[in-house]
């Protein structure tokens, strides 16, 4: 290693030329102009017209953000399950939203027989832990030591299968389950804007749930003997079953808790949005995006990316218009992506 | 011992049987004409694709009932061979293929949707089958130059043309300039919803009104808030939004929760999204396009008037309420190939063709006439609005039984 320490930290203080000459980075720089054009294309008149409603009408701004914050909280539910299984057990579980949408149709049948949907919360968490175990033990049990590919193939095997299910006992109409909650008008300042109480009652649940979530996974994972099999396991799976942990147990809590946790998240997304048995991928690209954002084993970080990306879609779609609004997601990734390499690269560069 | 050229004769002579008998008889087999079509009846269209062959069946078997087709002084009875596509486009190619060279059909149906016919119409043009379709609106299957290609329903970029017709009546009798009437438009980004725009956008420049909104649905996205929030900061007088079942249920749903005031909103697909039974009260005054409704006062010599068919096809299939148009429009579809044989009297496709090519008729479902491209260009679009969650016809005001409510009343 030739250059001497000294050197290389003069390098890192060079900031920007030094990272320049590696190739990979020159790509980094390449993307972010890409990037930036797109952004100077886009805040085209239209944009900046929008922008001025939001001006004058800042009212509107209220609503935005607590859209953007409510159905946030349901996108960060949803991808803490994949950040549990992504992290423990290393499957990139990909019918992750048909998990939410099979939880949303839990809803919807209580709601067609006349049980309030809320009552859909617990039947879903239990119902979708007892599906999870299944789904652990037919498929993911024998794909779980596999490469990559394998665990991706199968889970993507099993979107497939329970898309068509659902569509074969459900039919392929949009269905939704109503909450009867009422929507309530706030005005201030000459203005006005709504929300809707079961919005409010999704986000306070998600809150609850996912501080209960967080606290118990805490105390679990700190305490409980099943926790730290799971953490031992997560480590290093091979030396915890030298130890005497069933992984495997460990793997099918793990798998069926992220089940029931998209559940939960289903039977919300039914009373706010709507479902259909093909509208699980939706949900799983969110998942996927914000646990990439994230990381995985930073439930903080789950829960900002979450609300986060919840209150960038609606601003988004308000300034950009709705063909930009999931345009944003995927373009705030390639941000977080870019600038956790950049800080990566300054930070190996240091320790070499 | 046969020799091997023996051998080749007698393959070849079997070969041959085969490939003549299978075609011959069946485009015609005895005294039935075959008929074949896929339709989708798993996936993701298998609703409508049900409703589409129901309406089918009950057309040939009142055919067959009375008399079938007469052609050349004899009577034929009508077949349909179905095959399901399972709502993929390439899947419906393979069994148009398949329905045309194993089965020997001469004479096609439609599937269901716009995207199965256009994978299935560059089929039947290769073997030059005619094709008379009934659910595939897409203005884009009629700029191709098929010529075996003929619908029966109105394209698509006519849907929500009429609503914009009526926003401009309604300026003028509250005294209000065409050019100060707003216009919010949020529609689906998928080549349905986007000829549905352009029809729009053309009537909007004649009509010469302004634009306000313009957002385009990404295909996955379940949230209008955004879009939703800046039609109440910019109060247009219309709102319109086209994006299949799951643009009416998400638009309703959430006009309803952010207590949108437009007074008028119009939008595609109320009915398969069930936006009444679903959201009862809210939904109250919305406007939505239809191919056909019971209500019309289309009389044709089949099914008699449009409420005829209403009544027989609910006594024929259990479990509907209201008759969707996709029925109603696939059996006008059968009318349409039993006129033709009869008027061609004979069965060579090129001249059954023509035949179509030539329709001029009147059915319970609208008047049927084809344009050089295809399409049926007799029979409009109608607008019905939900009243006391009734569906009711109010434009155009030729065939509207009731005044339309404006201001739409907002719960």
């Amino acid at each position: 290693m030739a250059p001497s320490e000294t050197a290389s930290q003069a390098r890192v203080g060079l900031g920007m030329p030094a990272w320049l000459k590696s190739s990979s980075d020159g790509w980094t720089l390449f993307f972010m102009l890409a990037l930036v054009c797109l952004c100077l294309v886009a805040i085209s008149e239209n944009a900046r017209n929008n922008l001025t409603i939001l001006e004058v009408a800042w009212q509107q701004n209220i609503q935005l953000l607590l859209d953007g914050l409510f159905i946030g909280a349901i996108f960060a539910f949803a991808a803490y399950g994949l950040a549990l299984v992504w992290g423990v057990m290393n499957v990139k579980n990909l019918c992750q939203g048909e998990y939410v949408i099979m939880g949303g149709y839990i809803s919807y049948c209580m709601y067609a027989n006349g049980i309030h949907p809320f009552f859909g919360f617990p039947v879903a968490i239990v119902l979708m832990f007892g599906f999870g175990w299944l789904m652990y033990f037919l498929v993911i049990k024998r794909v779980i030591d596999r490469d990559l590919f394998t665990s991706l193939l199968a889970t993507f095997g099993i979107a497939i299968v329970l898309q068509q299910g659902l569509n074969l006992i459900f039919g392929p109409e949009v269905q939704t389950a109503r909450s009867g909650l009422p929507t309530a008008t706030i005005t201030i300042g000459g203005g006005s804007f709504t929300f809707a109480w079961i919005k409010l009652a999704a986000f306070l649940m998600c809150g609850a749930d996912a501080g209960r979530l967080a606290l118990v996974i805490v105390l679990f994972m700190k305490r409980s003997r099943m926790g730290q099999a799971i953490r031992a396991t997560a480590q290093d799976p091979r030396a915890a079953r030298v130890m005497g942990i069933d992984t495997g147990k460990v793997y099918a809590f793990t798998y069926s808790l992220n089940a029931a946790i998209c559940g939960a998240a289903g039977v919300l997304i039914a009373m706010i949005w709507v479902i259909q048995p093909f509208y699980g991928i939706t949900h799983s690209i969110r998942s996927f995006v914000v646990v990439t954002a994230a990381g995985f084993g930073n439930l903080p970080g789950v829960i900002t990316a979450g609300l986060g990306l919840g209150v960038a879609e609606q601003y988004s779609g308000f300034v950009l218009g709705a063909d930009f609004q999931q345009a944003t997601v995927v373009g705030l990734l390639l941000l977080v992506l870019i600038w956790r390499q950049i800080v990566e690269n300054k930070y190996r560069r240091v320790v070499e | 011992m046969l020799k091997s050229h023996q051998h080749a004769v007698i393959i070849a002579t079997a070969a041959t049987a085969v490939a003549m008998a299978s075609p011959a008889a069946a485009k015609v087999e005895g005294d039935t004409i075959v008929l074949g079509s896929a339709l989708s009846e798993t996936g993701k269209y298998s609703t409508n694709g049900i409703h589409a062959k129901n309406g089918y069946n009950i057309a040939v078997d009142l055919i067959n009932k009375r008399g079938g087709v007469k052609v050349g002084g004899k009577s034929y009875k009508l077949k349909i061979i179905y095959y399901d596509d399972e709502s993929t486009p390439a899947r419906g190619a393979q069994l148009a293929e398949r329905l045309i060279r194993q089965d020997g059909v001469k004479y096609m149906l439609g599937p269901y949707s716009s995207g199965l016919t256009k994978a299935i119409a560059p089929v039947t043009e290769k073997y030059r089958i005619p094709m008379v379709e009934a659910e595939g609106a897409s203005r884009s299957l009629f700029t191709k130059g098929y010529r075996y290609l003929f619908a029966v329903l109105s394209t698509s970029e006519q849907y929500l043309a009429s609503a914009i017709q009526l926003a401009a009546e309604i300026a003028d009798r509250n005294g209000k300039k065409r050019s100060d009437v707003k216009i919010a438009m949020a529609f689906e980004n998928d080549p349905f919803s986007l000829d549905v725009r352009a029809g729009v956008l053309a009537d909007i420049r004649r009509l010469g009104m302004r634009v306000v909104i313009d957002d385009r649905l990404p295909r996955d996205l379940s949230d209008m808030s955004a879009t939703l929030t800046k039609v109440r900061a910019l109060q247009p007088d219309l709102l319109v939004v086209s994006g299949h079942s799951k643009g009416a249920a998400t638009a309703a749903r959430q006009v309803k929760e952010l207590k949108i005031a437009t007074p008028m909103i119009a939008m595609t697909h109320c009915e398969s999204a069930k936006i009444v039974s679903k959201f009862s009260a809210a939904v109250n005054g919305f406007l939505c396009p239809t191919q056909w409704a019971e209500t019309l006062s289309y009389t044709g010599e089949y099914f008699g008037s449009a409420a005829a068919f209403d009544n027989k096809f609910k006594a024929t299939f259990s479990g509907y309420r209201t008759v969707p148009y996709q029925s109603a429009q696939a059996a006008a579809a059968v009318l349409v190939w039993k006129d033709a044989f009869e008027r061609a009297n004979g069965f060579d496709p090129e001249k059954v063709r023509d035949a179509i090519a030539a329709t001029d008729m009147v059915t319970f479902y609208g008047p049927i006439k084809f344009s050089e491209a295809g399409n049926n260009i007799a029979k409009p679009m109608v607008l019905r609005q939900i009243q006391d969650g009734r569906y009711v016809v109010v434009a155009p005001s030729k065939w509207a039984s009731h005044k339309v409510q404006w201001p739409r009343k907002v719960q």
